[in-house]
C-alpha cells in the first residue's frame, strides 16, 4: 500500500493523491481523476506491482450529497495484491451535464462493460470511451435508475406501468 | 445532450454504412446456442464474421437497485437467481462478504463450513455439467447432453432435499444455515459419487476424445493469456489459457486451505493453447477435482465434525445485520470464475447504500468480439458455448 503511494507519487506527482483510506477492512486510494489514466496506466506496467486484472468498477451515489464516486478493484494476479482506487466527483444532477470521469478502457479491456453499465445505471460519463451506449435498458430509456433520486416512469412507449 | 448519445449515433453509423456484400443478421435472443436471451448482431461478409456487437440487458432484473432497498437477509434469494444454475455458490459469496464485515467470519462452526463447501461443489459440478452437456449439443452431439442432465438431476434431487427447492436454495444464511443437512445425506452423498466416478469416465470417452468434437473445438477461437486478463475473464476461461487462478486457493476463503485438490490449466493437448477444446477440458478436470473435495468433506463431516443433537445452525445467525459504515468487495470462485460484490454499508440502518455484483459471464462474455472476428459463423457457434455464459448473471 505504501509502496503503491511511493510510485504514484514518485512518477505522477503529489497531486495525484487525493486522500488515503486506511481505516476500513480494505485500505482504498482516492485519486483525483485528472491523472486517472497515467496512475492506472503506471500501475499496470510497473515493475513489482502489475495491477493487470480490473475485477470491478461501481459508481456510487452519495445521496443526498451532490457527489458521485467511481470505484475501481484491480487484482495484480502474478503478485497476488488487491487493490481500491476511488475517484470522487461533484456533480448537480441535472440531466444535461453528468459527472465526467476519464475512462481506463484503454488500459484495462474490462472496463468497456463496466463503464458503460455505469453510464447506462448510474449516468457517469466516461471521457474517450469508444462506444459509450447503454448496456443493459433499452437505448430509449429516459434517466438513470441507480440513482437515489430517480423517480420511476409513468409510461413507457405509451404503456402505462404503474 | 449530443455529447451523450454520440455513442449510440456512432452504433447505428456502423450499422448504416455496412458496404453492399456485407449482411447484418441477428442471432438470437431466442437462439437456443446463446444459452438464453442474448441477442449477438453478426456482420458478416459471407460465412465469415466481420464483427460482432452484443445486445444485453434481456434479463435484467434490477438486482443492484433491489437489495439498495431491502436488508442483507432478504438479498440472499436474489443472489440465487444472479447464476441460477450454481445458487449455492452466489450465496456463499454474498454471505461471506457480509460475515467478514461483522467480523463473525473466524467465529463459525467448522460443520457449518463444511456442508457449504459441501453443497457448494456439488452445485459446482451441476454447473459444469450443464456447460459440457449443452456444449456438446451446440456442436452437435446429443447424448452427452442427456447424460450431463441426468447425473445432475441426481444432484438436484439431493439438494432440494437440504434445501426444499431445485434450483433455487436460499440455504446458505448469515452467520449459518437453513438447517443441517437431512440424516442420511452423507450416505446419499457417497452413493452419488461412487456411482458418479465411472460416469465421467464414459463422458470422457464419449465426448473428450471423440474426433469429430476435437475437430470443431480444438485451434477454435484460441484465448492468449495476456488477453484474457486484460479483459477480465476468470474461472475457467482464464485457467485454460494457462494460468493457475482460483480464488479458492489464491484467497483460501472458508475451509478450502484444508482441503486438497488441484487446479487444472489448459495445457494445448489438442490444438493451441487456450482454444475451445481447452476451455471444455478444464471443466472435465473441474468436475474431477470437485468429486475429490466431496469425498473430503463427506469424511470430515462423518469423523470430526460428526451431527450432534445439540448442534444448530442458526445459533449464529445475527437478528438484525448492524454494520458500521464502510465498504468491502468480496470475491469467490464460482463455477463461471470470479463473482464479486461490492457493498457500500450505512449507519444506524441495516438496509446498503449500494451493492454492487461483478457476474463473471458479463466479463468472459466481453471477450467474444475479440474472439469470434474473422471466425465462421458456426466456429461462432462453439466459441460462444466454450464460454459458457449464464444469462441471469450477464444481465443481473
Amino acid at each position: 500500500m505504501d509502496k503503491v503511494i511511493e510510485l504514484i507519487t514518485a512518477h505522477v506527482g503529489d497531486a495525484a493523491i487525493v486522500a488515503v483510506e486506511r481505516n476500513g477492512l480494505q485500505p482504498a486510494i482516492q485519486v483525483s481523476p485528472f491523472f486517472l489514466r497515467s496512475i492506472a496506466k503506471l500501475l499496470r506496467d510497473s515493475e513489482g506491482f502489475y495491477f493487470d486484472f480490473l475485477a470491478n468498477i461501481s459508481a456510487v451515489d452519495h445521496y443526498p450529497e451532490n457527489r458521485f464516486s467511481v470505484v475501481y478493484h484491480i487484482t495484480s494476479i502474478p503478485y497476488q495484491t488487491q487493490l481500491v482506487l476511488k475517484v470522487d466527483v461533484e456533480n448537480e444532477r441535472t440531466m444535461d451535464k453528468l459527472p465526467e470521469v476519464p475512462s481506463v478502457s484503454k488500459v484495462w479491456r474490462t472496463a468497456d462493460w463496466h463503464e458503460r453499465e455505469a453510464f447506462d445505471l448510474m449516468g457517469v460519463f466516461f471521457t474517450d470511451h469508444p462506444d459509450l451506449r447503454r448496456i443493459l435498458l433499452p437505448d430509449d430509456w429516459v434517466g438513470f435508475p441507480l440513482r437515489k433520486d430517480y423517480q420511476d416512469p409513468e409510461t413507457y412507449h405509451g404503456i402505462s406501468i404503474k | 445532450m449530443s455529447i451523450y448519445t454520440s455513442g449510440l449515433d456512432k452504433y447505428k453509423e456502423k450499422i448504416a454504412s455496412i458496404s453492399s456484400q456485407e449482411m447484418v443478421i441477428n442471432m438470437g435472443p431466442q437462439h437456443p446456442s446463446t444459452h438464453g436471451v442474448l441477442r449477438l448482431e453478426l456482420i458478416t461478409d459471407g460465412e465469415i464474421v466481420k464483427d460482432i456487437i452484443p445486445h444485453l440487458g434481456y434479463l435484467h432484473r434490477c438486482f443492484d437497485k433491489h437489495a439498495e432497498s431491502m436488508n442483507y437477509t432478504k438479498s440472499i434469494p436474489f443472489t440465487d437467481r444472479l447464476d441460477y444454475l450454481a445458487s449455492m455458490n452466489n450465496s456463499h459469496a454474498f454471505v461471506m462478504g457480509v460475515e467478514r464485515m461483522l467480523g463473525i467470519e473466524g467465529a463459525i462452526p467448522k460443520r457449518i463450513e463444511y456442508i457449504r463447501v459441501l453443497v457448494c461443489e456439488l452445485n459446482r459440478i451441476a454447473s459444469h455439467l450443464i456447460a459440457i452437456g449443452t456444449y456438446g449439443i451446440d456442436i452437435g452431439a446429443f447424448t452427452p447432453f442427456m447424460w450431463c442432465f441426468r447425473d445432475r438431476e441426481h444432484i438436484m434431487n439431493m439438494l432440494e432435499w437440504a434445501s426444499g427447492s431445485r434450483m433455487l436454495y436460499n440455504y446458505i444464511w448469515i452467520g449459518g444455515l437453513f438447517y443441517d443437512l437431512p440424516v442420511g445425506f452423507e450416505e446419499r452423498c457417497k452413493e452419488f459419487i461412487d456411482y458418479f466416478k465411472p460416469k465421467l469416465v464414459e463422458l470422457d470417452e464419449l465426448l473428450s476424445n471423440n474426433q469429430i468434437f476435437i475437430s470443431r473445438t480444438a485451434n477454435i477461437g484460441a484465448l492468449p493469456a495476456d488477453v484474457a486478463i486484460n479483459y477480465g475473464c476468470s474461472g475457467p476461461m482464464l485457467r485454460a489459457s494457462g494460468i493457475k487462478w482460483d480464488l479458492r486457493r489464491v484467497d483460501g476463503y472458508s475451509v478450502y486451505p484444508e482441503l486438497e485438490f488441484d487446479i487444472p490449466v489448459g495445457k494445448g493437448e489438442m490444438g493451441v493453447l487456450g482454444d475451445c477444446w481447452d476451455r471444455y477440458k478444464v471443466r472435465v478436470d473441474e468436475v474431477r477435482e470437485s468429486v475429490k473435495i466431496i469425498e473430503q468433506c463427506l469424511a470430515r463431516l462423518a469423523s470430526d465434525f460428526h451431527r450432534t443433537p445439540d448442534f444448530d445452525p442458526r445459533a449464529m445467525v445475527p437478528k438484525k445485520v448492524n454494520l458500521k459504515s464502510q465498504d468491502y468487495y468480496v470475491r469467490a470462485e464460482n463455477p463461471k470464475g470470479e463473482l464479486g460484490f461490492y457493498f457500500v454499508t450505512q449507519e444506524k440502518t441495516d438496509i446498503p447504500k449500494r451493492v454492487k455484483s461483478r457476474g463473471p459471464s458479463f466479463n468472459n462474455l466481453s471477450v467474444l468480439p475479440e474472439l469470434g472476428r474473422g471466425q465462421l459463423i458456426a466456429d461462432l457457434i462453439a466459441i460462444l458455448g466454450s464460454i459458457d455464459i449464464v444469462l441471469g448473471e450477464v444481465d443481473r
